[in-house]
């Protein structure tokens, strides 16, 4: 279903996440048409089990999505979406109707209603439905529900604030029992390193383009070494990062995996800002401007290394885990990130 | 699929089962070496060890059962690998042999070449080194000098190689040199040979390094004899041969956890209680850790389908030896410990070392600049 979700991605996102959609979504405008194409091409419902109204996909297979989505800067909470009806699956509740986000909290439910001011949500003012948890249970709300307050990130993006006051929830079920206590955390941080990924991409495709068109002394500037090997070092960190993001996608089939997406999203935030600074480098002033298409990307990475925890949360993460296990457990923490075939499904 | 996509390999169950075969070796054969030794790993030459490794079967296992190897996958080798890499065991008199020489000889050799080198690699007896860089062709490969003229049946070989790892301690050399002109092929006219150096008019001559010990080599041919059987595959193919060696060489755990050593007594050092300094750099680079070995087995699915990941192979190499040359750096950073040698604890014995062997990390294999260059030229830039 890999190659199917990619070709469907790409042809979807290529043609409608344009120049213009992208600015119109800066000034707060919801691209209706791109995102009825998601709706239609069942996207967001990609990981979520038939039997709940989805297309039943492996989350492994959802990765090339959710990178796709990164290279192309969807204006849209596809990637959210994605991640919440997977969750919803898991749980085994319906996929949510429209685009849904996610919030990491906090919020109680009390006697069936749900109070509580859930920040830095995800599109929180145009999406549908947003997934929080409250002790041991998943809740599903309305957004329209809720008071919100806009916020933007450094590309425009909403990352707004909802007030829910003891609103009724559309959903709510239990945690599934082995999931780790901050699942939701965990899944914000797997899609972000898989769209980090897929925007380092981008920047890697639009460098490349640009070097061997922009001729300076005589000749294209990637003829020159010290343009090749910045390129080199951007592809290097869009490797990285994108075999961190999939082996996290594939070692979480039955919920997030702590400590695979600790470094993947560790690995990718750093890989962000190092490949956004050698795109700019390369493509010089007219990269700086706002009528190049370099910015959408490089503004996202800038702001999704920072969502659902820092390079620096994650590896200190990672860091007091393997402390904790010692040197005689080093070894072990460490090949236990990747699942062997046996250990799939 | 896109250069930059290495998509995930997991390990197959088969070669999986595999790892506790090797740690149940490696907890009855490592008892008593100290963290300064392991800290050598694929450095440390070891023959009882290699030969007790060949006796359990967990060297050349992917040769043909007839050779004595287990006909296993790259997998298999892998996880083989990288369990004695993250023990710090002494693997370097089979490690060149079994990664590049075994390989090389199966796919260009004579079933006679196979018969009467393979089964000894296979056991741990054998040792072999590669002959690449000379004095005047380091980085530049293309332009080595020593030559190889055709004499009757054979080969008269004259000529240098340098910087050659463990060709004091090994029975053979796998070398490329030239038999032909290159023409307007700066890569043709080379050819690849076995060379026993203890031939008549081979010398080989330690060359000590900066830290003192002694793991390379400058070997001088003079005059020296080869039979028609010494030629591996065809005439004139030798840098094509070589390539697709390297590719073995470039990309394998080796290149990310040489220094593992010196994360475990930094981990003992920092204790189970690290402050966020010192709990951000360990974390830092047991994340990267963690995505170049997901890389790493996304190339030996390339390599295990017979594909060519001269590419991909450059990338991990790259940013693994990165990686290993850091390791030294944030060591010193977070504790309080001087880097000893010939005294102090354990940790401060092994940072020294790979203090010193750092900068080799990133030389030996192929330098940073001239990977970066291979990397450049796949994405279109040269």
């Amino acid at each position: 279903m890999r190659d199917m979700f990619e070709e469907t991605a790409e042809r979807v996102l290529g043609d409608l996440v344009t120049p213009e959609t992208l600015v119109a979504a800066e000034s707060g405008a919801w691209p209706e048409a791109l995102w009825s194409a998601v709706e239609e091409n069942g996207l967001g419902l990609a990981a979520a089990p038939e039997a709940l109204g989805g297309v039943g996909g492996s989350w492994h297979d959802a990765f090339v999505l959710v990178r796709a989505a990164g290279r192309h800067a969807a204006p849209v909470p596809l990637a959210e979406t994605i991640l919440v009806n997977w969750l919803l699956g898991l749980a085994g509740l319906d996929a949510a109707p429209g685009a849904a986000t996610l919030a990491v909290g906090p919020g109680r439910l009390v006697d069936d209603v749900f109070s509580g001011t859930l920040a830095d949500v995800p599109w929180g003012g145009q999406a549908g439905h947003v997934l929080t948890r409250s002790e041991d249970s998943f809740v599903l709300l309305s957004c329209a529900d809720a008071k919100s307050t806009a916020a933007l990130n450094t590309a425009r993006e909403p990352r707004d604030t909802l007030v829910f006051a003891e609103a009724r929830p559309v959903a709510a079920a239990p945690v599934p029992v082995h999931f780790p206590p901050d699942a939701l955390l965990l899944g914000g941080a797997m899609i972000r390193s898989a769209q980090i990924a897929g925007g380092l991409g981008r920047l890697l495709d639009t460098a490349i383009d640009y070097a061997n068109q922009r001729v300076q002394f005589g000749r294209p500037i990637g003829k020159f070494q010290a343009i090749q090997h910045q390129l080199a070092v951007l592809a290097e960190q869009t490797a990285l990062a994108s075999a961190a993001a999939e082996m996290a996608f594939a070692s979480s089939a039955r919920g997030p995996c702590p400590e695979a997406i600790a470094a993947a999203k560790s690995v990718a935030s750093e890989a962000a800002g190092q490949g956004a600074a050698i795109a700019h480098a390369v493509l010089g002033a007219i990269g700086f401007t706002y009528e190049h298409v370099l910015h959408f990307t490089t503004r996202r990475l800038w702001s999704w290394r920072s969502e659902f925890g820092s390079q620096a949360v994650w590896a200190q993460d990672i860091g007091r885990r393997l402390c904790r296990q010692g040197e005689s457990g080093l070894w072990a923490a460490i090949i236990a990130t990747a699942p062997a075939s046996a250990s799939k499904g | 699929m896109r250069l930059t996509d290495f998509a995930f390999a997991p390990i197959p169950e088969a070669a999986e089962t595999l790892r506790g075969e090797v740690r149940a070796f490696l907890s009855r054969e490592m008892r008593d070496i100290p963290p300064v030794v392991r800290a050598d790993s694929w450095m440390g030459y070891d023959t009882a060890f290699s030969r007790k490794l060949g006796a359990a079967g967990l060297i050349g296992i992917t040769m043909p059962k007839r050779f004595g190897g287990r006909e296993a996958g790259a997998f298999a080798r892998y996880v083989v690998s990288e369990e004695l890499l993250a023990a710090g065991a002494p693997v370097s008199a089979h490690w060149i042999a079994d990664r590049q020489s075994a390989p090389l000889l199966l796919h260009f050799g004579t079933p006679a070449q196979q018969e009467r080198y393979i089964p000894g690699i296979v056991r741990g007896e054998t040792c072999f080194c590669i002959g690449m860089s000379e004095p005047n062709a380091g980085s530049d490969l293309a332009s080595i000098g020593s030559r190889a003229v055709r004499e009757r049946e054979g080969w008269v070989l004259n000529g240098r190689k340098i910087w050659t790892t463990n060709a004091h301690r090994s029975q053979y050399m796998i070398a490329l040199v030239r038999t032909g002109g290159g023409g307007d092929d700066r890569h043709g006219g080379m050819s690849q040979f076995v060379i026993d150096l203890a031939a008549p008019g081979v010398t080989v001559r330690p060359i000590r390094d900066l830290s003192g010990g002694e793991h390379f080599n400058e070997i001088f041919f003079d005059d020296v004899a080869l039979d028609g059987e010494a030629l591996i595959g065809t005439e004139g193919k030798g840098w094509a041969q070589v390539m697709a060696e390297l590719a073995f060489e470039r990309s394998g755990p080796e290149r990310f956890l040489s220094s593992m050593t010196l994360l475990h007594t930094l981990v003992e050092e920092v204790g189970a209680e690290p402050d966020a300094l010192q709990a951000f750099h360990i974390g830092r680079i047991g994340a990267r850790i963690v995505a170049l070995r997901a890389m790493s087995l996304s190339v030996t699915a390339q390599l295990d389908r017979g594909g060519d990941p001269t590419w991909a192979a450059s990338c991990v190499k790259d940013i693994g030896t990165a990686l290993e040359q850091e390791l030294p750096e944030i060591a010193q950073l977070l504790s309080a410990g001087e880097p000893r040698v010939d005294s102090g604890s354990d940790h401060e014995q092994v940072l020294a070392y790979l203090t010193q062997l750092a900068p080799s990390f990133s030389l030996r294999g192929g330098t940073r600049e001239i990977l970066r260059g291979i990397l450049a030229r796949g994405l279109g830039l040269r």
